[in-house]
């Protein structure tokens, strides 16, 4: 009946971010598309290998497939691992941290400082810090009679890694808690209380429904960057002793830099691309599902 | 089962109180009995919230006592006091259901289980929440979590008092007139000590057999809904109880005759006590003040308001405005009208206090 | 200037949220918007404004279509239930914001800033910050804002639902007055009968997303021309009675014949409405002319001058208004009487009918 007169003009704004995530994202993914289905017998000669290397990465016959599969199953096992400890860790500490006066400030910023410094930053402090001569933490657990040692023992490694990303991204869960406790109306403490509600019931039926959100994007993001960890290990154990330490995208820079191995990395790179895009997606939908649950 | 005595209650935040206005609770001396319904009706910032806290548990009071019984409580904390509160938000367990809900503040007591069925069968019927037991809490309307709100505080039939505060603020007008009907009934029906603090007037009159009027940290009058509106003790009341207020014109009285802006007209009673030196005003409210075909004053008309059931009109006699009543009879209003003051609903103060006359 | 609603829809993801929806404002004209929450209001003065545009049907400004005019292009002020000021700004400079966008000569600004300021009395908190206001301080500001600008179309989203009760009285004595010296169509919405008739102009009954009613407010009051735009317009809650005419008789849902076929004489036989205001109805022995039931008292409530009783009468709840204190104890007998020349008959459609000769005398 009428005609809109719609502003096509916002468009514009828009662009400069497409032309970049052009660049940025899609153009190097399909190079690494390209790779994937080509084979290469150097000096630049390339030839079609259709879907070897995929079949060859998903099949855990092959060499590069069981090597595929330990490396996914310790990548798993180091996410869920971290998760495990830095989820309720976190929401812990921030039921402890002072709600009000001039200690929140203080302890914000105290607990922020882990995640202002760089990764190869903390993977050189704790490569010095766990070392069994001269490391303070090392030398204190060879002290006591323990057998740590970062470069000879596995479990020494993976603990060390384990607790360097505690350390690093803790405060991260701590402060997306605190702010969704900081959400929920005094009144609901007050009820609590007149209630008659136990500490133990106030944390579960009213602060950790009211948290939920927050934590789904918690262990979203805690999930994401450890099963893409790469620095700390890279720095600290070099993905040893002997494999131990070996997860996806350390595997990844062996086969891409070490081997040159171009097929098989840019294989992986993809499937490990798209296992983390799936878990991004169940992520989403669970979080959008929750929200409309809340709505009916 | 109990009455609640406050014994010099008083309250300034953060410490030692220098003079009068550090106080957010002025010294208060007042027993709530049992099974009464009270209301706590002021400005926002008047100190009712205040006290309501300090019945809770939720505030600690700068001095005085506080007696449940002949049990002092004023230290103890909000879960030993046996209080139920109601919130002007709704407040709901996200997680459970409805009755999980109401049955909550019994299962944390302890009670034998047949006890709690039975108690939030009871509270649920009477707030019509029968149909939705078992739905989730969260999902249902904001009129909805309220009621629940508001079994939760109905549910325990031992606490000293249920304390409601401002509890009709998210409730659509419609929906009001039930609620509070509603909670008149319950009140009837389970003979508990109620306090309900509110700004709106409507709320407090309909809902208290008492109300507490406080202004600035104060309780300047306490009464029933029809003393408070025939007989205000102070103009803070007159002006804050009634819609439009009580008129208030500064007059001269001298026996039963008061003189305002040149025009004299009678008053229910003698005044030979009015002290000099000090502002005196005439108070009388809207309803008392009409528009007459018979003789009166005259009075310039300002503006009429058409409030559906009664007519308004905003007139000034001499200088000072005025609102009155125009009765139904009265068609079409001139630019001057003659109006009539009854003298009986007429009163005077003296310094905002209201002073009481001999009979004639 | 008049602004128009020219069969105006708008959708939400797919539902309609606003039907049909056509209105003429002339200028210096006070409308409120009356109906309860999620009726529709907030949508409806958003569309006014430009905020959002409407799925079907066009806004005419003199006549002019501007439905597509980009809200800064259009002369319109707002103002919310939620206090909404700069919290940076002092008063003085919350007031100036919508002129220093305008590019306003800066002694034009002073000037019109204080004059807003004078009438909505903050002259004396003109330096301070929001955060160091009262509510209804914080309200004027916003308020003095909307004036200050001059513009055409003023928009008010349930201004004073946020402030005491006394405070909404005062303000809401003044607004009327502050805007109507600006010649602005000004858009009142509110849930409460009473601010409606307090305000008067004119009214707009709203109902689910549908205008009922539109004309004076008193006409709309005492004349509503459906049973929406009754129920909207009645607090205490519209008092209704289903009745059934059959062979020239009226009975209620309990078989009970009711004397009051005079209202019905020229209808056909069928199911209808038969409602009344919590002011039609007494309380007392039954009088003579009067439709009476009687029922039982459930509560009482007295606000001072009067008392609200709640009377079951058996096929429902009825509230009832009686001047005066009166202290019916629950459980007592009584008749309810109301007055036939202000009861309000609907078909079961919902449409208003009535005996001609009736009608008049209800007016």
């Amino acid at each position: 009946m009428t005609e809109k007169p719609l502003n096509n003009r916002a468009w514009f704004f828009v662009l400069p971010v497409l032309g970049f995530v052009l660049f940025s994202s899609i153009i190097p993914v399909m190079t690494v598309v390209n790779y994937s289905v080509q084979d290469t017998m150097g000096a630049n000669s390339f030839f079609w290998n259709g879907d070897q290397w995929f079949r060859d990465l998903l099949n855990p016959a092959t060499t590069i497939g069981a090597r595929f599969n330990d490396a996914l199953f310790r990548t798993l096992a180091f996410s869920l691992a971290c998760l495990a400890i830095e989820i309720p860790l976190g929401i812990a500490l921030a039921l402890c941290a002072p709600r009000k006066g001039w200690a929140v400030g203080i302890s914000l910023v105290v607990i922020a400082l882990p995640m202002l410094i760089p990764w190869n930053v903390v993977g050189t402090i704790w490569q010095i810090f766990t070392r069994a001569d001269i490391g303070l933490f090392g030398a204190t657990l060879v002290g006591t009679g323990l057998r740590y040692n970062v470069t000879q023992e596995p479990i020494s490694a993976w603990m060390t890694i384990v607790v360097i990303d505690v350390w690093h991204w803790t405060p991260l869960v701590i402060l997306l808690s605190y702010a969704g406790l900081r959400a929920i109306p005094d009144a609901y403490y007050q009820a609590a209380r007149i209630d008659g509600a136990s500490r133990w019931a106030v944390f579960s039926k009213i602060e950790l429904p009211k948290l939920q959100k927050v934590l789904v994007i918690a262990v979203l993001l805690r999930f994401m960057q450890t099963f893409m960890i790469y620095t700390e290990p890279f720095v600290v154990t070099g993905g040893g002793p002997g494999s131990a330490t070996t997860f996806l995208s350390i595997d990844l820079d062996k086969i891409a830099l070490g081997q040159v191995d171009l097929g098989n990395a840019a294989a992986m790179s993809l499937v490990y691309y798209l296992i983390t895009l799936t878990v991004c997606w169940i992520f989403f939908t669970v979080m959008t599902q929750l929200e409309r649950r809340r709505d009916v | 089962m109990t009455s609640i005595t406050l014994d010099r209650i008083a309250h300034a935040y953060g410490g030692k109180p220098r003079s009068e206005s550090d106080y957010q609770l002025k010294p208060f001396q007042h027993v709530w009995e049992q099974g009464l319904a009270y209301a706590l009706l002021g400005p926002s910032g008047c100190g009712k919230t205040t006290l309501l806290n300090i019945i809770s548990g939720l505030v600690i009071p700068s001095e005085g006592r506080l007696l449940f019984g002949d049990k002092d409580v004023t230290r103890l904390p909000t879960e030993q006091r046996n209080i139920a509160q109601v919130f002007q938000f709704p407040v709901i367990y996200d997680t459970m259901t409805v009755a999980e809900n109401l049955a909550f503040p019994l299962k944390n007591r302890r009670l034998p289980k047949p006890v709690i069925e039975a108690r939030v069968a009871e509270i649920a019927a009477m707030l019509d929440l029968t149909a939705d037991l078992g739905r989730r809490a969260r999902g249902l309307t904001a009129d909805a979590k309220q009621k629940i709100s508001l079994g939760r505080g109905l549910v325990r039939s031992d606490v000293s008092a249920v304390l409601f505060d401002e509890p009709l603020t998210v409730i659509d007008p419609a929906l009001k007139w039930e609620l509070r009907s509603k909670l008149k009934a319950v009140h009837r029906a389970l003979d508990l000590l109620m306090i309900y603090v509110t700004h709106d007037q409507i709320e407090a009159l309909t809902f208290a057999d008492k109300v507490v009027v406080m202004n600035d940290g104060r309780a300047v009058q306490i009464g029933t809904p029809a003393e408070l509106f025939y007989r205000p003790e102070h103009t803070f009341v007159g002006y804050f109880i009634g819609s439009p207020g009580m008129n208030f014109m500064p007059a001269a009285v001298k026996g039963d005759r008061a003189r305002v802006a040149g025009f004299e007209f009678g008053l229910g009673q003698v005044y030979d006590n009015v002290p000099a030196g000090q502002p005196v005003q005439v108070g009388v409210r809207p309803e008392f003040v009409s528009v007459t075909s018979g003789p009166g004053l005259p009075a310039q008309v300002r503006r009429v308001a058409d409030l559906g059931r009664k007519r308004l009109a905003y007139v000034s006699l001499g200088d000072h405005p005025l609102v009155v009543t125009i009765p139904r009879e009265v068609e079409g209003l001139g630019e001057v009208v003659a109006i009539s003051i009854d003298p009986a609903n007429t009163h005077v103060y003296v310094a905002d206090a209201r002073v009481q006359g001999r009979a004639p | 200037m008049t602004f128009a609603l020219d069969h105006i829809g708008f959708d939400i993801g797919g539902v309609r949220v606003i039907d049909d929806v056509c209105l003429t404002f002339e200028a210096a004209s006070l409308n409120v918007l009356l109906g309860p929450t999620l009726a529709g209001k907030t949508t409806i003065m958003r569309l006014m404004a430009g905020l959002d545009q409407p799925s079907t049907g066009r806004l005419l400004l003199e006549g002019k279509d501007v439905t597509g005019t980009p809200v800064r292009k259009r002369s319109v002020a707002m103002v919310y239930q939620q206090f909404i000021n700069y919290p940076s700004f002092t008063v003085y400079e919350n007031i100036a914001s919508p002129l220093r966008v305008a590019g306003v000569a800066k002694a034009e600004i002073d000037q019109r800033v204080r004059e807003a300021a004078r009438v909505l009395r903050l002259d004396n908190l003109l330096n301070r910050m929001p955060a160091e206001l009262s509510g209804g301080q914080q309200q004027r500001t916003a308020i003095a804002r909307a004036l200050v600008k001059r513009a055409g179309l003023v928009l008010l989203d349930e201004p004073l639902a946020n402030l005491d009760y006394k405070l909404r009285e005062e303000l809401r004595e003044e607004l009327p007055r502050i805007f109507s010296r600006t010649g602005a169509i000004l858009m009142y919405a509110t849930t409460e009968p009473s601010e409606a008739l307090l305000l008067g102009g004119s009214t707009i009954t709203l109902s689910e997303g549908r205008v009922t009613q539109f004309g004076p407010t008193s006409t709309v009051y005492r004349d509503p021309i459906d049973i929406d735009a009754a129920r909207v317009f009645s607090d205490p809650p519209l008092n209704e009675l289903q009745v059934a005419r059959q062979d020239g008789a009226i009975r209620d849902r309990r078989g009970r014949s009711l004397d009051c076929v005079g209202m019905l004489s020229d209808r056909p036989d069928g199911a209808y409405r038969v409602t009344f205001r919590a002011d039609a109805a007494s309380i007392g022995p039954a009088a003579t002319g009067a439709l009476s039931f009687p029922g039982k008292v459930v509560v009482t409530e007295i606000s001072g001058s009067e008392s609200f009783i709640h009377v079951d009468v058996g096929v429902g709840t009825w509230v009832c208004l009686v001047s005066g204190v009166h202290d019916w104890a629950p459980g007592q007998t009584a008749t309810v009487n109301i007055d036939p020349a202000r009861i309000l008959v609907f078909d079961a459609s919902g449409r208003r009918v009535q005996a001609n000769a009736l009608r008049e005398a209800a007016l």
